[in-house]
């Protein structure tokens, strides 16, 4: 939902950050407020998943340059666990599997520590046990995924579910799903989409990053940015989702690109 | 054969310390023992303590322990049943404690009926004098063992467990060693005989009231007849100033199945080691856990024997090392000639928690047979460090993380903990050690 007079969220000015020495993210602009949905497109490699993966704190990413605001404050400040116990949530595009924790223990644990940040009740074994088995009805999960260790042998889509449910739990103000589409038949793709339309509110916002136009008939976003080396290119409506669609993602290199390219000759004497 | 014990040697050496400072034993009534206790003060004269030039201890230094000395227990320490209570296991209430090597009837709970015995050797009814002078000492060798002999020449006292044939023990037996005093050297002695068909739950645990040094030089024997079912749950939570070291024996009949769960986690050394013997048909599981820090060492030698065909054997090892804590491990497989149909699968995996900390591993396996599979494996790693983002991602702070994902890694093995007070106990203590609140 646009509204021009809705709180920015998120800033994020002349990003770059680079992975073992390469340069990924080229100075990257982008800017949320309160009650958006947004979705960042592009080929493979233009930095989408970079991008994410810094916002939610990798320590695989350095940050050589740019800030990166979140609710006003420096967000490259925080560790990864301050990003997310103030509201930033990374859904992830590969989630981990981690054998012998039980998924119900990690679900709580996470629950409690954001919940007792926030200053709000935490819940024991059996209040949560209740409250999780709600939230799961929203994403049409067996409860069995409870008693299972995280991720462990869960199928694609089952850890999307998985992921999905994590942010009904800690209902982050900034939710950011990478590549949440994939890996998806497309019955869970509905059931995923339709729960993350259930998440959505005037005071929080979501940031896709999908290869596919595919999700964004489920998820109506706001605005499409295209990405592409490691930059913003193109910013538009919904309607640039179902263009890409159409033509690909050469042609906005291409118009990119000779963009750059009178900019250049522009500024040459 | 000599029916006296009369070892009083010139204490030139360490062994000879520990031999000489021990009082004389009067002559036990049981021909047997008195034959075992002559043997191996024989076998400790021409042994020597083990040092790093020894390959079955290149790893383990025991320096640490021949600086000190340690004195017999002289008198049993008076316990109340109160004393002791955190050790109970809720619904386990056939008991044999052992009090720094003495046995405590009043902390312990006897059984004896319908031909089973659950007991301390000296209460062994003439009626079972067969199996003590069958079984006792023949499976756990004393001729190059320097610690089994030191036992087997202190021999006195065990506890002893024969099961029925065909009869199914539903509640486990628990056998508690605990430590009062420090500065003192004993020898706990074990021995069950699980008859044909029959099958036992057995709880070796060794617990500690105190705090400081003492060695604890433990040696059970576990025999299984035909079909026989036993498992094996071993807990070495000592004090973190004790020197632990422990042999074990068990012979495995024709088809039949034994578990064993070891966990250690106490003692400044920790030495297990644990031959199994497999006859047609047997199959075994055999898991370990150490866990450890500071500087601590816990060092497991296992060996299991594929005398006969068709034997299966199971093996997961895992060690946790955190600060400068050093875990071994030396797992032998061994397939005989004409062990055909031979099915082992041995793995090790190691968790290092700091840079300081480290291990050494050894898998062996040895094959003379040429119809088998086998396999095994170990590895050494450190903490996933995509595991840890993931946690803190969503909002568990680094240790908080770190600990959980330690927590799981040792969990896999307390799992496998069939009795559910004992397995409870242990996870709080793993929690408790690796800092984490779930």
């Amino acid at each position: 939902m646009i509204n021009p007079n809705s709180p920015v969220l998120l800033e994020v000015h002349g990003l770059c950050a680079s992975v073992n020495g390469i340069e990924i993210l080229k100075g990257l602009d982008f800017s949320v407020r309160r009650g958006e949905v947004h979705a960042i497109m592009g080929p493979n490699g233009s930095g989408k998943s970079t991008f994410a993966k810094v916002l939610a704190g990798h320590t695989a990413y350095q940050v050589t340059a740019g800030r990166v605001l979140f609710e006003g404050q420096d967000l490259f400040a925080l560790a990864p666990e301050e990003r997310a116990r103030a509201g930033v949530f990374l859904a992830f595009q590969y989630p981990i599997e981690i054998p012998g924790v039980a998924n119900s223990q990690f679900l709580r644990l996470s629950y409690n520590t954001v919940q007792a940040q926030r200053g709000k009740e935490e819940l024991d074994p059996l209040e949560f046990d209740d409250f999780v088995r709600e939230k799961m009805k929203l994403l049409d999960m067996n409860p069995d995924f409870l008693d299972r260790s995280v991720n462990e042998g869960f199928s694609g889509g089952e850890k999307k579910r998985n992921e999905i449910l994590q942010m009904a739990l800690l209902e982050p103000s900034l939710a950011i799903l990478d590549e949440t589409d994939s890996g998806l038949d497309i019955d869970a793709l509905r059931v995923v989409s339709q729960g993350v339309n259930q998440l959505i509110t005037p005071d929080n916002a979501v940031v896709l990053v999908t290869h596919y136009q595919r999700l964004l008939n489920y998820i109506v976003p706001d605005f499409v940015h295209v990405m592409d080396a490691g930059r913003i290119i193109k910013t538009g409506g919904k309607a640039l989702a179902l263009e890409l669609e159409e033509r690909g993602y050469d042609w906005l290199s291409d118009e990119h690109q000779a963009a750059s390219e009178t900019r250049a000759a522009e500024v040459t004497p | 054969m000599s029916t006296v014990t009369a070892f009083r040697r010139p204490a030139v050496d360490y062994l000879d310390a520990l031999l000489t400072s021990q009082p004389q034993l009067p002559a036990s009534p049981w021909a047997r023992i008195n034959t075992l206790r002559a043997d191996a003060v024989a076998h400790l004269d021409a042994l020597a303590m083990p040092t790093l030039r020894d390959e079955e201890w290149r790893f383990t230094d025991l320096a640490p322990l021949t600086r000190l000395s340690f004195e017999p227990v002289r008198s049993a320490t008076p316990l109340l049943p109160a004393n002791i209570a955190p050790f109970y296991l809720d619904g386990v209430t056939t008991r044999l404690v052992f009090v720094d090597g003495i046995y405590a009837p009043q902390l312990s709970s006897q059984a004896t009926e319908g031909g089973l015995v659950v007991t301390s050797l000296p209460a062994i009814g003439v009626e079972d004098a067969a199996v003590i002078e069958a079984q006792l000492g023949r499976h756990q060798a004393t001729r190059d063992n320097v610690f089994a002999a030191l036992n087997t020449a202190f021999l006195h006292d065990a506890a002893v467990i024969v099961v029925p044939r065909n009869v199914a023990l539903e509640a486990p037996v628990h056998v508690l060693f605990i430590a009062t005093q420090t500065g003192v050297a004993s020898y706990p002695r074990c021995l069950l005989l699980a008859k044909a068909g029959s099958s036992v739950t057995l709880i070796e645990d060794y617990v500690a009231l105190q705090n400081g040094p003492y060695l604890i030089n433990p040696v059970t024997e576990i025999v299984l007849d035909d079909q026989a079912h036993v498992k094996h749950m071993r807990v070495q939570r000592d004090s973190l100033q004790a020197f632990h070291i422990a042999n074990c024996a068990v012979s495995a009949g024709r088809a039949s199945h034994y578990q064993s769960v070891s966990i250690a986690m106490g003692a400044q050394i920790s030495r297990y080691n644990l031959n199994v013997l497999l006859a047609e048909g047997a199959e075994c599981a055999v898991d370990g856990l150490a866990l450890i820090a500071d500087s601590q060492l816990a060092d497991t030698h296992s060996s299991i024997d594929h005398a006969k065909p068709h034997g299966v054997s199971r093996q997961l090892h895992k060690c946790i090392a955190g600060d400068s804590a050093h875990a071994v491990f030396n797992g032998r497989v061994l397939v005989r000639q004409g062990a055909q149909r031979t099915d082992s699968v041995q793995s090790n995996r190691n968790l290092l928690l700091s840079p300081k900390a480290h291990v050494d591993t050894k898998p062996q396996l040895e094959i003379f047979a040429d119809d088998v599979k086998c396999a095994h494996g170990a590895t050494v790693g450190q903490l996933d460090i995509e595991e840890v983002f993931y946690l803190k991602s969503r909002g568990l702070s680094d240790a908080a993380a770190r600990s959980l994902l330690t927590y799981a890694f040792a969990g896999e093995i307390i799992d496998r903990i069939s009795v559910a007070p004992l397995k409870r106990q242990l996870q709080q203590r793993v929690l408790a050690q690796t800092g984490s609140q779930p």
